[in-house]
C-alpha cells in the first residue's frame, strides 16, 4: 500500500503574515514549516501503510524557493521519500495551478491513496486535493474524519452539515482529512536524524511536462484589484475579573435585553 | 445589467432549500438579468421557494444514486457551458458538498475557482469578489481576468435572503454525462447528530466554548449557560478536533458561520480559523484568562479572567433571575 500525502510548507503562523505590496501575494521568502494541519494526513498515511503491512508513504510538495525544512519534518515522523517542485514561474501559482504541478508530480509516484489536509492554514482555499482528484480522473472523499482501507477500497466517515456520513471509494481515491482524524506523533530523534538522509527528488515544471503559462500569475488568470483594512470594530470594554465580571456581563446583556 | 445569466448551486435539505442557497440567489439576482438554480436528488421539489427567491429555471441534475455530489453535479453544469446553455458565472456555497463542486468544475471547464467570498459586486462588466484574510483584518478584492464563466465560493451569511415574489421556477432536467471513476464514491449510511434548542446559525444568543475549558466534562457549562440565554452551544475548532463536542457545534472557518445578537466566547484565545466564523456577530462578549488573546480585539465586552470561576457565577446570577 503507497500512499501519497499532499503537503505544504507555510509561513510560520506564530509570525505576523504579511502581503507584497507589488503582487498582493503572501510572502513566502522566510523559512517555511509544515503547515499543522498536514501532520493529521502524514500520521494517516504512516498508520494506513503500517496496518496494511508494507509499502510506503511519499510527501509531495510545492514551493517557490526549494524549500525543505517542512518536509524534513513530516520525513521524520517516518515518511519515506519526497517529491519537491520548486520553480521561478510557480511564484503566485493559483489552486488550480498547484493542483495541476501537484497531480504530475503524484502520477509519477503511482499511489494507492493520496491524502491531503482539508485546506492549508494559510490560504485555505480548500479545492486543490478535489482539483487533483479531477485532473487524475480519480474519486475522493473529502473531510474525512475516519479513514480506514479494506481490500481495495476506502471506508470513510465525512463530516456533513448534520453529522456524518459513511462513505465507501474503490482505490486509487484522494481522501482529505480532518485535524481529528488522527494524533499525530512527534518526531524521535532518530526518525530525525534519519530524515536528513532521506531522498528528496527536486523536479521543476519542465520535468513534469507542464507549461510556464500554466502556473504562475498569468496561469492563475485573476488579478487582486484591491487591499484594504476590515472594517475595525470600536474597541472594547476590558473588565479583569477579581470576583465581580460576571456582574459585568449581566449588565451587558440586560443593555442588550438579551435578559 | 451586463451580466445575462448566473446559475446558484442550491442545496436543497428536506424539500427545503438550505438559507445560504437564498442567500446567493437574493445576490445573484441584483447582478444579472437571468438567475437559474442547479439541484440534485429531491431538489426540483424546492422549485417553488427558489422561484419565489428569483430563480426562473432549476436546472435539476436528478437522483445521484448515493454517490457524493461532487463529480456528477460538476459534471452536469461543464456540459450546459460546453452545449453554449451554460451561465456566465457560478456561484456556490461554501460548503462540503458546494467546495467539492467548485474544484471539479474548475478543472472540467480549466478556469480558476475564487473561494471564501464575503461579497460579490458588478465591476466593469464583469464580477468583483471581496475576500476576507488574516482571519479578518483584511479584505481582499479579486476579479477573473479569465473568460467565463467565473466560479465563485460564497461564505454563510454574506447577503440577505429577500424573497422577489418570484413565480415557481420551471423544472428542467440536466441529468449528469458519466464521469466514470472519479464518480465512485458512495454515501451507504448516514448519520444525523441530534442537538437541541435553537440551530447553531440562526440562534440570537450563541454561547462557544474552547480549549480554555480544560476539559471535556467543563463544556456543560457552556450548555447550561447557552440554555439560561435560550441560545445555542457553539465550540472551536480545536475542541471539536479534541473529540469533546460533536462536529455540528463547531464556529469558524471549516464550521458555522454565526451572526447573533450576542456572541460569548469562552475560554477561546481567538485563532483566525474560529475568527471568520463569528467576527461579525452583532456584539461579542469575550471570557479569557489571556489578557493578550486576540479575541479581546474583537470584543466589546472582554473579561480577563477565569472561564471556570466567571461563568459558574454567571450561571447562578442568572438562574436567580428566573
Amino acid at each position: 500500500m503507497n500512499v501519497v500525502v499532499c503537503v505544504k510548507q507555510i509561513p510560520d503562523p506564530a509570525a505576523p503574515p504579511a502581503l507584497d505590496p507589488g503582487t498582493k501575494n503572501l510572502v513566502r521568502d522566510g523559512k517555511l514549516i509544515l503547515d499543522d494541519s498536514d501532520a493529521y494526513g502524514v500520521e494517516m498515511a504512516l498508520q494506513l501503510v503500517d496496518a496494511a503491512g508494507g509499502g510506503e508513504v511519499t510527501l509531495v510538495s510545492m514551493a517557490p524557493n526549494g524549500e525543505v525544512s517542512g518536509l524534513r519534518t513530516a520525513l521524520a515522523m517516518g515518511a519515506a521519500k519526497a517529491i519537491l517542485i520548486s520553480d521561478p514561474a510557480l511564484a503566485g501559482t493559483d489552486a488550480l495551478g498547484t493542483a495541476k504541478v501537484l497531480a504530475a508530480a503524484i502520477k509519477r509516484a503511482e499511489p494507492d491513496l493520496i491524502l491531503a489536509a482539508t485546506e492549508s492554514s494559510d490560504g485555505y482555499t480548500g479545492t486543490t486535493p478535489v482539483q487533483i482528484a479531477e485532473l487524475l480522473g480519480l474519486p475522493s472523499v473529502t473531510f474525512a474524519k475516519k479513514v480506514e482501507v479494506v481490500g481495495s477500497s476506502v471506508k470513510v466517515e465525512r463530516q456533513t452539515e448534520a453529522g456524518y456520513d459513511e462513505v465507501e471509494c474503490p482505490l486509487p481515491a484522494v481522501v482529505t482529512v480532518t485535524a481529528g482524524v488522527v494524533e499525530p506523533r512527534y518526531p524521535s530523534f532518530k526518525g530525525i536524524m534519519a530524515a536528513k538522509s532521506k531522498p528528496v527528488d527536486n523536479l521543476t515544471i519542465a520535468d513534469l511536462g507542464l507549461d510556464a503559462g500554466q502556473v504562475g500569475v498569468a496561469g492563475s488568470r485573476q488579478e487582486i484589484t484591491e487591499v484594504a483594512p476590515a472594517e475595525a470594530r470600536a474597541a472594547g470594554e476590558i473588565v479583569v475579573d477579581e470576583g465581580e465580571g460576571h456582574l459585568r456581563v449581566i449588565e451587558f446583556l440586560e443593555q442588550l435585553k438579551v435578559i | 445589467m451586463t451580466i445575462a445569466k448566473i446559475w446558484v448551486v442550491a442545496e436543497v435539505v428536506d424539500g427545503a432549500p438550505t438559507t445560504t442557497s437564498l442567500e446567493l440567489i437574493s445576490q445573484a439576482r441584483t447582478l444579472a438579468d437571468t438567475v437559474e438554480a442547479v439541484v440534485w436528488g429531491d431538489g426540483a421539489t424546492a422549485a417553488g421557494t427558489l422561484g419565489e427567491y428569483g430563480a426562473t429555471t432549476v436546472h435539476d441534475v436528478g437522483d445521484l444514486g448515493g454517490a457524493l455530489p461532487g463529480s456528477p453535479v460538476a459534471a452536469s453544469i461543464a456540459a450546459a457551458v460546453a452545449a453554449g446553455t451554460g451561465p456566465d458565472a457560478v456561484l456556490l456555497p461554501a460548503t462540503y458538498d458546494g467546495r467539492d463542486v467548485a474544484g471539479r468544475l474548475s478543472v472540467k471547464l480549466d478556469r480558476p475557482v475564487l473561494t471564501n467570498v464575503i461579497d460579490l459586486t458588478e465591476s466593469d462588466g464583469g464580477l468583483a469578489s471581496q475576500h476576507a484574510i488574516f482571519g479578518g483584518a483584511e479584505i481582499l478584492t479579486t476579479r477573473f481576468t479569465a473568460e467565463g464563466p467565473g466560479i465563485f465560493v460564497i461564505r454563510a451569511k454574506s447577503f440577505a435572503a429577500e424573497p422577489s415574489g418570484g413565480a415557481p421556477a420551471a423544472v428542467a432536467a440536466a441529468p449528469a454525462p458519466d464521469t466514470g471513476a472519479s464518480n465512485a464514491a458512495r454515501i451507504v449510511a448516514r448519520h444525523v447528530e441530534e442537538r437541541t434548542g435553537p440551530k447553531l446559525d440562526e440562534a440570537a444568543v450563541v454561547v462557544s466554548g474552547g480549549r480554555g475549558l480544560g476539559e471535556k466534562e467543563n463544556y456543560v457549562l457552556i450548555e447550561q449557560l447557552a440554555g439560561l440565554l435560550h441560545g445555542a452551544a457553539g465550540a472551536s475548532r480545536a475542541i471539536v478536533d479534541a473529540g469533546w463536542v460533536p462536529y455540528s457545534h463547531q464556529v469558524g472557518q471549516t464550521g458555522k458561520t454565526v451572526k447573533p445578537t450576542v456572541y460569548m466566547a469562552c475560554g477561546i484565545s481567538g485563532a483566525t480559523q474560529h475568527m471568520v466564523g463569528m467576527k461579525n456577530s452583532k456584539n461579542i462578549l469575550a471570557i479569557n484568562k489571556d489578557q493578550d488573546a486576540p479575541i479581546f480585539q474583537v470584543a466589546d465586552l472582554g473579561i480577563v479572567g477565569d472561564v471556570h470561576k466567571v461563568i459558574p457565577k454567571l450561571i447562578e446570577a442568572l438562574q436567580a433571575r428566573s
